[in-house]
């Protein structure tokens, strides 16, 4: 018998939408409780369905069956009854009967509102993430272990500590008010945006995984696309930024799973349909006055979406870096800033400025650097590439930092 | 770390306007000055250029000329706050600057006055 957490995976759309409806009825204090019925009534789909063979209609009989153990553990429980009761927005006069709406509409309206109430500046980022990842992707607490390179124990700590937090600060499940909408979008775009990288970067050997991290990043932003509150071009610039990485999945690892670098991939590995939807979502993007980090960094994926070393091509993506840097610093634009200056002003000039920088404990400051001085300077080109082997982490980048030491013995 | 205020002057006889090619020019050159200070993390506020057209100097009395332009014959068109240990820390990024090396102007290099070193 399949373990309890093959079947959110199986059925994850399904399980998503469930759990998103009653999370939104029960309020953020019986979150288990919606968790636990979507999953029993999976449970009973998987054994009803193994003898009595698949229903004409799966998700009608997935929705009933979630519907009824909704309405008897409400019936049961007149505790837990009383207290949702005065959540319901619809008004309950006459009627005993207490209607789960599990419509196309509710069932979207439901994951959005779940979707800024998980993203709440409340909880830490990566809590955010596992909530997500836990009740609105559908994924099983062992997957996102997995991927996350921890155990269930921490994993289940995780979750148990930011429910009880949102609990705490009586976050609500619903749309932010207008004037709140924008800062609130900020958090929730941020989350998708580590959601994303997760999957991009992540350690994990499970390659499926990681690339449904991605896709699940990309369907919730382009829920908020599709919603005319939240559908802003800074929304529309993640969107396109993803899209551009995602295009790149099946030439970004070898047949034996090892990384293949920028320069070496195939073009025709490129999915071209995505690098399309890139440029589409990049061109809503860009209407208002506000040009967000992600337009910047959607901005410098489109130029790599184009293979060839043109000079035009560096400099724009030198410019673009230029100010990527001045709206928010990090190390890793900083490399990449220096990387694009020695294709765009040549090796020597990237030199003076990556002597500059002294990100001591970062492996890729020196790994650039050994880049840069290879062929002017072969001997200190190897010394830093052995900096950045010593101070390297994973096996991956060793990996890689190591082939470059040996073509310069 | 302490931060330092880079105000950027210029002459007031302006020679020839530059040319598009000219203008994208000293436009990447300056984004490239401040990439440099930025992608080394002492980029405490990016600031801003200061316009010419729209700008008005208020004297006492209530009189309002049209500005940048006082007696000096110099005006300032930009500045940026840094972070830097010393003096001489900012001063190193000014030496760079393209107001200085191509611009012929000047950068004044001021300590930002907080209340734990006010002199």
């Amino acid at each position: 018998m399949a373990s309890e957490e093959l079947i959110p995976h199986l059925f994850r759309t399904e399980f998503t939408k469930i759990t998103a409806v009653l999370c939104k009825l029960f309020g953020i204090e019986h979150i288990e409780a919606a968790e636990d019925i979507a999953s029993e009534t999976f449970l009973s789909a998987l054994e009803t369905w193994s003898y009595k063979g698949v229903p004409p209609n799966p998700v009608a009989w997935l929705y009933t069956v979630a519907k009824n153990k909704a309405k008897n553990l409400m019936a049961r429980n007149q505790t837990f009854n009383k207290k949702i009761e005065p959540q319901l927005k619809r008004s309950l006069a006459n009627s005993e009967e207490i209607e789960i709406d599990l419509s196309e509409k509710n069932i979207t309206d439901s994951q959005l509102q779940m979707l800024f109430a998980i993203c709440h500046p409340s909880i830490p980022a990566e809590a955010q993430i596992g909530l997500a990842l836990r009740i609105l992707c559908g994924f099983g607490i062992e997957e996102i272990a997995n991927a996350f390179l921890t155990n269930k124990e921490t994993i289940n700590k995780r979750l148990y500590r930011a429910k009880e937090k949102l609990h705490q600060e009586n976050v609500q499940i619903e749309f932010p008010s207008e004037n709140e909408i924008s800062k609130r979008l900020e958090t929730v775009l941020t989350t998708l945006y580590l959601l994303f990288n997760e999957g991009y970067y992540s350690e994990s050997e499970d390659a499926v995984l990681r690339e449904d991290f991605c896709v699940e990043a990309m369907r919730l932003c382009y829920l908020l696309i599709e919603n005319t509150a939240t559908n802003q071009p800074n929304v529309n610039a993640l969107l396109s930024l993803m899209c551009f990485h995602a295009s790149r999945f099946e030439a970004r690892k070898d047949t034996n799973g090892e990384p293949v670098l920028y320069e070496e991939q195939d073009e025709n590995l490129w999915n071209t349909e995505l690098i399309n939807k890139g440029i589409y979502f990049l061109n809503k993007a860009s209407t208002g006055n506000e040009v967000s980090k992600y337009h910047i960094e959607a901005s410098i994926a489109y130029w790599h979406t184009i293979k060839a070393d043109t000079k035009e091509k560096w400099e724009s993506i030198l410019q673009l870096y230029n100010r990527l840097l001045m709206i928010e610093y990090s190390p890793v634009v900083a490399l990449n800033r220096t990387f694009a200056l020695s294709k765009s002003k040549g090796k020597q000039a990237a030199i003076i400025e990556a002597e500059k920088l002294q990100l001591i404990n970062n492996h890729f400051y020196y790994a650039l650097l050994g880049e840069l001085y290879k062929g002017i300077d072969d001997a200190k080109a190897k010394c830093n590439f052995e900096k950045a082997y010593a101070i390297a982490k994973t096996q991956t980048d060793k990996q890689t930092i190591l082939k470059n030491i040996n073509a310069l013995q | 770390m302490k931060e330092f205020v880079l105000i950027f002057r210029t002459s007031s006889t302006p020679a020839a306007p530059p040319t598009p090619e000219q203008a994208e020019q000293m436009m990447s050159g300056w984004m490239n000055w401040m990439g440099s200070i930025a992608a080394q993390n002492k980029m405490a506020n990016s600031g801003s250029r200061l316009g010419i057209a729209d700008s008005k100097v208020v004297k006492p009395g209530n009189v309002v000329t049209n500005g940048p332009f006082t007696e000096i014959k110099e005006f300032i068109n930009g500045f940026i706050i840094v972070k830097a240990d010393s003096v001489d820390e900012a001063v190193e990024f000014a030496k760079t600057c393209p107001m200085v090396t191509g611009g012929g102007g000047n950068v004044e290099v001021r300590p930002a006055v907080s209340p734990e070193n006010n002199n």
